[in-house]
């Protein structure tokens, strides 16, 4: 038993997190930031943070991850961070040349307080920033929110670099939200084929699932050009997926430069991506595509193929709030019953969305935000369920509890293909489908009795 | 490859390769990297010094980590019935959660809180208002919950900051629950220049609070503590097993597969075997000087390596039987080492490798390299100290500079009570005569060859410039560095927590290094690289079908 100590009954915690179901801002800035083509992320603070961002998202996209620090050490921590960000700012566009360095702060620069918007502009005024480069900047102290908040900070700072010229530029803005490189790609493909023109922000396709050709390029081809952001600001408009990763920078864009905004959830199953090909379709102004409506009558073909495997089966989950929404009213459309759902990241509106999404499912879930895997587990104790859906720290509770899982958010540290293959849109719809009933048909194959055991199914 | 390997040998020589590295940094940082940047001469003590465990260069993409790592993740980790609750915001916990691979056996009944991640999350009220009263609920909470034996609190930079007292709130806790060890450890990111400070400070925390606690005489003949040995992949286990074998009894392991008690009975050993000498060496120094028991450095990462040092151990107990038993299962153990090496060597034969890990273990790992009669071109730390370049003869003349008089030395003295040396005056003479050394450590630089580059904190565009310019066959350092090396067609073996393999310490782990290495360097994978087009640009006359 790996998780042997785990006890059934359930005492409240007032300040001990258990495994928990969040980490902190900055890893999120930094994955933000690398969807800034030729971007160098900096991590304002000492340099363990920075460290621990990069192995954690190299672990899980499985590619290299280049990130700058300030280095502090106690003489930094004490008299701020200044020096040490003039010497980086100087040191990294000597020696990497990026296009853009993108910092954000850490719990340690944040509880010194030092002043970013100061020390950008001090650099400029004292010549530190070469011609044509640029400076942006997100505060993400890790003692509020979550690696979710970094991240929907960074693309707000992003969404910061829009310089509009007065002239419309016809496009439309998609932000993404924090979703692996295949479903940038995948959201990117499906705009091609509507023929809506697009600028999707941030997008670390190319940058996060690249190629291995002999070659090494500290800043690969992919990413939003500086380009594109500067002309966020002339879109038609914005569509942002998910309310925790994306509507800050779609709302920023609408209250500066008047780009109206419309916030809808992430594409993951039927009724979300319906939604999102709909919004694309009234903007675009056009009717969708064949092509389309026969990716999507594949997904309904294949639940109603398997609805008998998927029907009424329990589920626990732990994710982020967006991800988590749309997998919610996913697996209540094919008629399963997610019944104990856990996000670490906090906010009072996730538990509300939950409870109205799993209404119809005729039974109370247990849902938390702010919570941890240890309730999920406690909870899983109580009531057990038929499938876990989550990340990789998912592995322990499904070993010690022997229920089949599918692995799917972040990090992913054990397992490969999540940065190839999207779970967005319908064809996303059919890969979560496929994995969910693998796991589901694996069980039921291991369990029958041999006089029940079938080659039909 | 090979010829590719030596074309770019001959085209750069070691002071070309040095002066291409510095070519590119504002020239204050070039200075400072030329002093961490050494070519071995190979020559003994006048080896000119090398410059170590300075200060990371802001703006750098360095290959460090911090405090922390080194003593939460590190030192701490791999302890299995303790605690281990990190006080401050949730990422810290979160990222030293099981990513080190450290494995522990805990039995069907045994205590094992390694696979869970305590955190007190701190929250902008907790910064703002201070968070000591949130650490002395999350200690209840973990008492009430689990029962331990002990708790550990780590504090992390914001902690240090707004100057929570742990280690005050560690002993009321202590003093409330009376069966439950609690203690701190102010391991703050920004302490020192390196992971380096952070085993300093869980060294001393351990030997303070954990060390001596259990005087209790275990069974076992030739009692030793294994120090500086952290289970990464399983190594402590086929150590366990070899020692087992030689009927050598391991009192505790600081910190592979350990427990409480482990570190509570250590003081009852009669030697300590020191693997990673940079990260525990002080702590086998204060052992003798409180408790009389001596420490030899000891290496089972390569077979030769693991026979010498079972050799070393037995002669220091001096018996027959001890030895008699060390000799047979060097015997026993050997043919299957040599068979593997008979098979593989010819294919890794003059091969090149760079490494660049930790503080002792690219050292470690020459043994291994050597044995497979791969070349180590270029090595260095990512936070070694002098001593680990050139040996401990230099300790005497390291300056200490403000970020190292920031890390803790204890003062011990010979303990009252239990104070016992281990030997005699007329043993240790007869030993020193015959030529047995303790307390020595020759350092890297020893070892490597003349010419080659010794790098002490390598950055991620040095190293990637080291591989551009002198193409080694295999690259070695951390899971930070795998992927851009490998975009460039050199294999990448992470050393730090050994990608998915593992044990590579002794003589079963060696085999298994050995496969691992020739799996790397003969792949067919980098021959795919360029496609059929790439190779051969050129259109020449048109398709013939068949
Ligand atoms: S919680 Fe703070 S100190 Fe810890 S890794 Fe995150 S930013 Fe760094
Ligand atoms: S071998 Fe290296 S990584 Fe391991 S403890 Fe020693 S110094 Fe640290």
């Amino acid at each position: 038993m790996l998780l042997r100590h785990t006890p059934t009954e359930i005492t409240e915690r007032t300040a001990l997190t258990i495994n928990p179901a969040k980490t902190c801002q900055p890893i999120g800035a930094m994955y933000a930031a690398l969807g800034i083509h030729g971007c160098l992320p900096h991590s304002h603070g000492s340099q363990g943070c920075c460290a621990y961002h990069r192995s954690a998202l190299t672990r899980h996209y499985k590619e290299p991850v280049s990130a700058s620090t300030s280095s502090f050490t106690e003489g930094a921590s004490v008299f701020g961070g200044q020096a040490n960000m003039l010497q980086a700012i100087n040191n990294i566009f000597t020696v990497y040349n990026p296009e853009v360095i993108a910092i954000h702060t850490t719990c340690l620069s944040e509880t010194i307080g030092d002043d970013l918007p100061q020390i950008k502009k001090k650099a400029v005024a004292e010549g530190k920033v070469p011609e044509g480069r640029y400076l942006i900047s997100a505060s993400t102290p890790s003692y509020a929110g979550s690696h979710v908040t970094g991240f929907s900070n960074m693309v707000k700072a992003m969404a910061g670099m829009a310089e509009p010229t007065g002239k419309k530029n016809g496009k439309v803005n998609i932000i993404p939200g924090w979703v692996e490189p295949a479903d940038m790609e995948e959201i990117k493909r499906i705009t091609g084929m509507i023929g809506v023109k697009t600028i999707l922000f941030p997008d670390t396709s190319g940058v996060l699932n690249g190629p291995l050709s002999g070659e090494y390029k500290m800043f690969p081809d992919g990413g939003t050009t500086v380009a594109e952001l500067k002309s966020t600001g002339d879109s038609k408009g914005t569509l942002a997926l998910g309310e925790w990763c994306s509507a800050d920078a779609a709302r920023e864009l609408d209250k500066q430069h008047k780009v109206p905004c419309s916030v809808l959830d992430m594409p993951f199953g039927l009724m979300a991506t319906d939604r999102f090909i709909d919004a694309l379709r009234t903007i675009a102004g056009v009717s969708i595509p064949d092509v389309i409506v026969n990716e999507r009558g594949q997904l309904v073909d294949m639940i109603s193929d398997m609805h008998q495997y998927l029907y009424g089966k329990k589920v626990a989950l732990v994710g982020d709030p967006d991800q988590l929404i749309a997998m919610t009213e996913f697996l209540v459309s094919m008629d399963m019953k997610p019944i104990h759902i856990v996000t670490g990241t906090p906010g009072k509106k996730f538990e509300k969305r939950i409870k109205e999404l799993t209404k119809e499912m005729g039974r109370e879930v247990n849902v938390k935000a702010k919570g941890d895997m240890f309730l999920l587990h406690q909870w899983i104790k109580n009531e057990p369920v038929d499938l876990i859906i989550g990340n990789t720290y998912c592995k322990y509770i499904a070993r010690d509890e022997d229920i089949p899982y599918v692995r799917w958010g972040f990090p992913i540290l054990d397992r490969q293909g999540h940065q190839y293959f999207p779970t967005v849109g319908y064809k996303g719809g059919l890969r979560l489908l496929e994995k969910i009933l693998g796991v589901l048909l694996d069980r039921k194959d291991r369990d029958d009795s041999e006089s029940k055991f079938e080659l039909v199914l | 490859m090979a010829t590719a390997t030596k074309n770019k040998l001959v085209q750069w020589g070691p002071a070309e390769v040095k002066s291409a590295l510095l070519e590119k940094y504002p020239p204050k940082v070039g200075r400072k990297r030329a002093k961490q940047i050494m070519i071995n001469e190979a020559l003994q003590n006048e080896t000119p010094e090398l410059t170590a465990n300075v200060r990371t260069i802001p703006g750098i993409i360095t290959m460090r980590g911090c405090t922390y790592a080194g003593c939460k993740g590190v030192i701490m980790g791999p302890t299995r019935d303790i605690v281990n609750l990190v006080h401050g915001p949730i990422g810290c916990s979160f990222y030293a959660w099981l990513t080190r691979r450290n494995q522990t056996d805990a039995g069907p009944t045994g205590e094992n809180y390694m696979n869970y991640c305590f955190s007190t999350d701190m929250q902008e009220q907790d910064i703002i208002f201070g968070g000591e009263k949130k650490l002395a609920q999350a200690i209840q909470e973990a008492y009430d919950l689990f029962h331990p034996k002990s708790i550990a609190v780590f504090a992390t930079c914001p902690v240090g900051l707004i100057g929570d007292d742990i280690h005050t709130v560690s002993k009321n806790m202590k003093e409330k629950f009376g069966d439950c060890n609690v203690y701190a450890f102010s391991c703050e990111g920004y302490k020192g220049v390196s992971q380096s400070a952070g085993h300093h400070i869980a060294n001393n925390q351990v030997f303070r609070h954990l060390v001596g606690q259990n005087d209790e005489v275990k069974p076992g003949k030739y009692k030793i503590n294994l120090l500086g040995e952290y289970n990464i992949g399983g190594d402590g286990f086929e150590i366990d097993r070899i020692f087992k074998k030689c009927g050598i009894t391991c009192i505790s392991t600081f910190s592979g597969n350990s427990t409480y008690d482990q570190f509570a009975s250590s003081h009852t050993a009669d030697l300590n075997a020191v693997m990673c000498h940079r990260s525990i060496n002080y702590v086998a120094d204060m052992m003798e000087t409180k408790y009389g028991i001596p420490w030899v450095k000891v290496n089972f990462i390569g077979a030769k390596a693991t026979a010498k040092s079972l050799r070393k151990i037995a002669e220091y107990f001096g018996e027959k039987e001890l030895i008699d038993t060390v000799e047979k299962v060097i015997a026993e153990e050997m043919p299957g080492v040599e068979a593997a090496l008979a098979e593989i060597t010819p294919r890794t034969e003059n091969k090149t490798v760079m490494m660049f890990v930790g503080g002792s273990r690219a050292h470690h790992y020459k043994e291994l390299f050597d044995e497979l009669k791969m070349k180590t071109i270029s090595a260095g730390y990512e936070f070694g100290h002098e001593d680990d370049y050139e040996g401990r003869q230099v300790l005497p003349n390291i300056k200490l500079d403000a970020d190292s008089r920031n890390i803790e030395e204890l003062e011990v003295e010979p303990d009252e009570t239990r104070f016992k040396p281990r030997k005699s005056d007329k043993e240790m003479k007869a030993l020193d005569k015959a030529g047995y050394k303790f307390k020595q450590y020759d350092g890297l630089a020893a070892d490597m060859d003349k010419g080659t580059l010794i790098i002490d904190d390598l950055n991620q565009y040095e190293a990637e410039k080291l591989v551009e310019l002198m193409k080694p066959d295999l690259f070695c350092a951390g899971i930070k560095e795998k992927y851009s090396i490998q975009k460039l067609g050199v294999p990448m073996k992470q050393l730090h927590s050994y990608d998915s393999g593992g044990p590579y310490a002794g003589f079963l782990g060696a085999v298994n290094f050995y496969q691992e290495i020739d799996r790397l360097v003969n792949s067919k994978v980098w021959g795919y690289m360029k496609a059929p087009w790439q190779k051969n640009p050129q259109l020449s006359g048109s398709f013939a079908w068949e």
